[in-house]
C-alpha cells in the first residue's frame, strides 16, 4: 500500500491504495465517484473512459501511481449544474437508454471536442469508437456531438 | 440453474405468456387497508398525491434503457391532468402483496398498464373533482380538471390538487372512470423528456453496481467453467494474503473472495488458484451441440394445415434448405453484480433485476427464510435483454454476505458474465417449401430444433397458446399457402439458457424470411411483390411491408457493389418491416442504411419507439454479424469484448424509423425491432453477392 494524491475534479484526495490499483477502482471503491463505470477491464469498452490532464483514458488501464499528482476529470467534475455543452446535447437528443455507458461516450466525447472544436464524422469514428454501447445509441451520440460543436446546445 | 424452483414456475408463465389474464388480475390491489383519516389520495398501489400536491409514482416495472420509468408515469398523469413537473416516480422494492407478481420483459409493460395505469390517473381525477364539488357546493359536471387542480369555469374558482387530496380520499372510489379520447391526450403519444435521462448524464442514476451502504464489502466468485463442476481445490491463505482481502467462502456457486475493493477481491481470486472438476459435459464443444440439434426426437406438429408431403410432391418446383444460429450472450454493458445484506433471519438486498419478485422467493428459499423477511431494492440497470430476470446473481449475492457476515456486493467480472451466462440457445433450422407454376406457394414445412428456454428453467416448454415456447415466431407463419407444418425438436443440453432479447422470434424470423426470400427468387418474383402477393388482405404486416419500402426506394437504383433486402415479421403484438442496404467491404458486410417500418398501434412516446427500434436492429446486427458464443471442453470460449465484440460506432449504419399510423391498442416495442433485422441483412447481402447466407454469424462474406 502506498499514499498517493490524487487531484479529481478539482479536489485533492489522499487515498492509501497499492500503487497499481486501477484508478477506475480507486475512484468507485474508494472514492465513491461512482459515475464511472466498469465495463470489461480491458480498455476494449472504454466505459470507464476518465480525463487525465484532459485526455482521454481508460481507467481500468491507468494505474493510481500514473494517475497521482496530474489533473483527473470524471463525469461528476465535467460540469457545475450538469450543463455542459456536451449534457445539454445529450438531453435535447435524448441520448441515454439504459445510460450505464454514457459516462464513457461524453467524458471521450469531451476530450474530443476539447481538441477538435468541429470534427468531421471520420474524427467522431475514430474518437468514440472505443465506446461500445449495446442500447445502440450510436447514431444519437453523433447528432449530440454535432450539435454541441455546433452551438446548438 | 438447478437453484430455480419448479413450483414457481405456474407463476411465471402467467408472465411469460405476453400479457395474458393473470396480470391483469392482479392489478387493481388496494394501496394498503385506508385511514380513517387519509391525508394523501391513494387510490391503488401506483399513484399517490400528496397534500404538498406532490404526484407520486410507484413504478413496478424495471428501467434498462427501455423508458418505462417514464412511460408508465406518462400513462397515470395523462388522465390524471397533472402537471407533469409536480410528477416524481419512485422505484417500487419487491412487494407481491402490493403489485403482483413483478417482471420486465416479453416487450410487455406498456401493454400490460396502458388501461389500468390510466384508470388509475382517471380514478383520482373523479375522485379529486368530486372532493372539489362537494366543498363548493356545485355540481361535479360543471367542475373539470387541469394541470393538478379543479377548476369550476363558472366562478372562477379553483383548488390544486394537494389541497383537494385529503378530502378526496374520502369520495367513492369510481368504479369505471371515463378515459379521455385520443384527440384530447396531452402527454400520450408525444416526445416527453424521460425523467432518468439528466441523472444518466451526469454519472448520478444509481446502477446495481453503483450501491454503496455502512460497512459494503466487495467480492468476486471463482466458478466452475463447466456446467455443474464442482471444487477441486484453492488456496484461501494465499487469497487472504492480499492486502485487503478478508473472507474466502464457498458458495454452491464456486468460491468467494471478499475484500475491501472489487480490485482487491480480483486480485485474491488470482491468488486464490482455484481449480474445478467434473460437470457431465465437460466433453461438450461446439460441434457435439451441433449434433444434439441434429438428432433430437421431432414431435408431433404444433401446427398443420393440409397435407404437406402432398401439396410438396405436387409443387413444380420444390426448396429445402437448412438454416443454422450460435449460442448467443446478453453481454449487458453493466455485468451482472448484486448486493446483498443478511443477518439473521432476514435479506435486505440491491439488485439490477428484471424479475424482483422472483429473485425474492429465490433468495428466501436458498436462505431458508420466509420471503416476508427478504426486502428486494430494484436499481436502475445497466441493459437486461432477458438475462436480469434470472434470479443466479440475486442468490449468490445473498450466500455470500451470510457466510462472510457482512454486507457484500458480488461483482461479476466481464468474463464471468460471459461464461456464465444464461445463453441464447443454438438452433438448427430445416425448411421445406414448394410453388406452383405461377410461383404460388402451396407447401410450408419449418422444423424448428432447438433447446427450450421453458422445459430446462420450469419443466415445460407449453407456452399459453399450447404450443411449445421453441416455436415462437415460427407458428405463426403469417403466408398463405396450401399446407402448412410446423413442428419442433428440444434436445436437452447440460448448458444454462435464457432468454435474449426477442427469444424464439430472432430465431425463427431468420430462416422464415430468409426461405421466403429463396423463393421468391425460384418464383422469378421481387421480394417484396411476393410477400405482398402471399399476405393475407388483413395483415397489419402489408402497411410495414408497403412503408418501408417506399422510405427505402425499393426498386431504386444503387449504387454498384450494394444491395437491398427486406424482411418482416410480427412479434410482441407488434408488426415490423426492415430494408437494408449493404456491400461487401474487405470480404465483411458493411449495412450502410436501415429503414424500419412499425405499426405498433399507438405510440406512447413515438420518439421512444425510434430509439427502442433502433436499439433492437443494433442489437440484431451486433449478432448478425459476428455474435456467437462457442463451446470447448463444456466450456464458453469467448470471455470480453475483444472475442465477442459488438457493433461499434464506426460500423453504424443511418437508421430511419417510420410508425405506421394507428388507432389500435399498443403493441410491445423492446423486441420486435430486432427479428427482422439479421435476415433483411442476409437477403441484402444475397442482392449485391447471389450468396444464400443460411448460417450465423455471416462473418465472411
Amino acid at each position: 500500500m502506498a499514499r498517493l494524491t490524487l487531484l479529481v475534479n478539482g479536489k485533492s484526495h489522499a487515498v492509501d491504495v497499492a500503487p497499481e490499483t486501477p484508478l477506475l477502482w480507486v475512484l468507485r471503491d474508494t472514492l465513491g465517484l461512482t459515475g464511472t463505470k466498469f465495463g470489461c477491464g480491458i480498455a476494449q469498452c472504454g466505459a470507464c473512459t476518465v480525463l487525465l490532464d484532459g485526455d482521454a483514458v481508460r481507467s481500468c488501464q491507468t494505474s493510481a501511481k500514473e494517475a497521482a499528482g496530474r489533473r483527473i476529470t470524471t463525469i461528476e467534475g465535467l460540469s457545475e449544474g450538469g450543463d455542459h455543452p456536451l449534457q445539454k446535447a445529450w438531453r435535447a437528443e435524448e441520448v441515454p437508454q439504459c445510460g450505464y455507458c454514457q459516462s464513457g461516450q461524453i467524458m471521450s466525447a469531451a476530450s474530443l471536442l476539447a481538441k477538435k472544436p468541429h470534427p468531421t464524422d471520420a474524427d467522431i469514428d475514430e474518437a468514440m469508437s472505443g465506446i461500445l454501447c449495446r442500447c445502440g445509441t450510436y447514431n444519437r451520440i453523433r447528432r449530440a456531438i454535432k450539435a454541441a460543436s455546433e452551438g446548438r446546445s | 440453474m438447478t437453484a430455480i424452483h419448479k413450483a414457481g414456475r405456474r407463476e411465471f408463465l402467467k408472465l411469460t405468456a405476453g400479457g395474458g389474464a393473470g396480470l391483469w388480475l392482479a392489478f387493481h390491489l388496494p394501496a394498503r387497508a385506508r385511514a380513517a383519516e387519509p391525508a394523501a389520495l391513494e387510490p391503488d398501489a401506483y399513484l399517490r398525491i400528496d397534500p404538498s400536491g406532490e404526484v407520486t409514482v410507484f413504478l413496478a416495472k424495471s428501467e434498462m434503457g427501455q423508458g418505462t420509468y417514464t412511460g408508465m408515469a406518462v400513462l397515470v398523469a395523462e388522465e390524471l391532468e397533472a402537471d407533469w413537473k409536480r410528477v416524481r416516480v419512485v422505484q417500487a422494492d419487491a412487494d407481491p402483496k402490493r403489485f403482483g407478481q413483478m417482471s420486465t420483459g416479453g416487450s410487455r409493460s406498456v401493454r400490460q398498464f396502458f388501461d389500468p395505469l390510466r384508470k388509475t390517473g382517471a380514478t383520482a381525477r373523479e375522485m379529486l373533482i368530486a372532493a372539489a364539488a362537494r366543498k363548493w357546493g356545485v355540481d361535479r359536471a360543471a367542475c373539470r380538471a387541469e394541470l393538478g387542480a379543479v377548476v369550476h369555469p363558472p366562478s372562477g374558482r379553483k383548488l390544486g390538487y394537494g389541497e383537494l387530496a385529503a378530502a378526496a380520499a374520502r369520495e367513492e372510489v369510481p368504479r369505471d372512470p371515463p378515459l379521455k379520447a385520443r384527440t384530447d391526450w396531452r402527454l400520450v403519444g408525444t416526445k416527453v423528456p424521460r425523467l432518468d435521462t439528466p441523472d444518466k448524464i451526469r454519472g448520478r442514476a444509481r446502477f446495481g453496481i453503483d450501491v454503496r451502504v455502512p460497512g459494503l464489502r466487495f467480492a468476486v466468485v471463482a466458478r466452475p467453467p463447466v456446467v455443474g463442476g464442482k471444487v477441486a481445490r484453492y488456496d484461501a491463505a494465499k487469497a487472504k494474503a492480499v492486502p485487503g482481502v478478508r473472507h474466502v467462502v464457498e458458495v454452491p456457486s464456486g468460491v468467494a473472495v471478499v475484500a475491501d475493493s472489487t480490485w482487491a477481491a480480483m486480485q485474491g481470486r488470482e491468488a486464490l488458484g482455484a481449480a474445478f472438476e467434473g460437470g457431465p459435459n465437460g466433453a461438450l464443444d461446439s460441434a457435439g451441440l451441433a449434433k444434439l440439434l441434429a438428432e433430437a426426437k421431432v414431435e408431433a406438429p404444433a401446427r398443420s394445415e393440409g397435407d404437406v408431403e402432398k401439396a410438396l410432391a405436387a409443387s413444380k418446383k420444390r426448396l429445402e434448405a437448412v438454416y443454422e444460429l450460435p449460442l448467443l450472450a446478453h453481454a449487458t454493458m453493466e455485468p451482472m453484480n448484486c448486493t446483498a445484506q443478511v443477518s439473521a433471519g432476514s435479506a435486505e438486498l440491491w439488485a439490477p433485476t428484471q424479475a424482483p419478485t422472483w429473485a425474492q422467493s429465490e433468495v428466501a428459499r436458498a436462505l431458508g427464510i420466509d420471503e416476508g423477511r427478504v426486502k428486494v431494492h430494484v436499481t436502475f440497470l445497466g441493459g437486461g435483454f432477458g438475462r436480469r430476470a434470472i434470479p443466479d446473481f440475486p442468490v449468490e449475492a445473498a450466500l455470500v454476505s451470510k457466510a462472510a457476515g457482512e454486507p457484500v456486493q458480488v461483482v461479476w467480472t466481464r468474463e464471468d458474465d460471459m461464461r456464465h451466462d444464461r445463453y441464447r440457445p443454438a438452433g438448427r433450422n430445416e425448411l421445406w417449401a414448394g410453388l406452383d407454376e405461377k410461383g404460388k406457394l402451396l407447401a410450408w414445412h419449418h422444423r424448428v430444433r432447438t433447446p427450450s428456454v421453458g422445459k430446462q428453467l420450469f419443466g415445460s416448454a407449453a407456452r399459453s397458446g399450447g404450443h411449445p415456447d421453441v416455436l415462437e415466431g415460427a407458428i405463426g407463419f403469417p403466408y398463405g399457402a396450401g399446407a402448412v407444418r410446423i413442428e419442433a425438436a428440444m434436445p436437452e443440453v447440460g448448458l444454462n439458457f435464457g432468454w435474449w432479447r426477442s427469444v424464439y422470434s430472432s430465431q425463427n424470423a431468420f430462416p422464415e424470411e430468409c426461405f421466403i426470400d429463396e423463393l421468391a427468387a425460384a418464383a422469378g418474383k421481387d421480394p417484396l411483390a411476393f410477400r405482398l402477393d402471399h399476405l393475407p388482405a388483413a395483415s397489419r404486416l402489408r402497411g410495414a411491408l408497403q412503408l418501408a419500402a417506399d422510405r427505402a426506394g425499393w426498386g431504386k437504383p444503387l449504387p454498384a457493389g450494394r444491395g437491398r433486402g427486406i424482411a418482416c415479421h410480427s412479434s410482441f403484438g407488434s408488426h415490423v418491416a426492415e430494408v437494408a442496404e449493404v456491400s461487401v467491404e474487405k470480404g465483411r458486410p458493411r449495412v450502410h442504411r436501415v429503414v424500419a417500418a412499425v405499426d405498433l398501434g399507438v405510440a406512447l412516446n413515438p420518439d421512444s419507439v425510434e430509439h427502442q427500434v433502433e436499439g433492437a436492429i443494433v442489437f440484431g446486427l451486433s449478432a448478425a454479424l459476428r455474435g456467437e458464443i462457442t463451446l470447448a471442453k463444456g466450456a464458453v470460449v469467448q470471455g470480453n469484448f475483444d472475442d465477442y465484440e459488438p457493433l461499434r460506432m464506426d460500423e453504424m449504419p443511418a437508421v430511419e424509423v417510420h410508425l405506421v399510423p394507428s388507432d389500435e391498442a399498443p403493441g410491445g416495442i423492446g423486441e420486435p425491432g430486432l427479428p427482422p433485422i439479421a435476415p433483411a441483412v442476409a437477403n441484402a447481402l444475397f442482392a449485391a453477392t447471389g450468396k444464400r447466407i443460411r448460417r450465423l454469424p455471416i462473418g465472411k462474406v
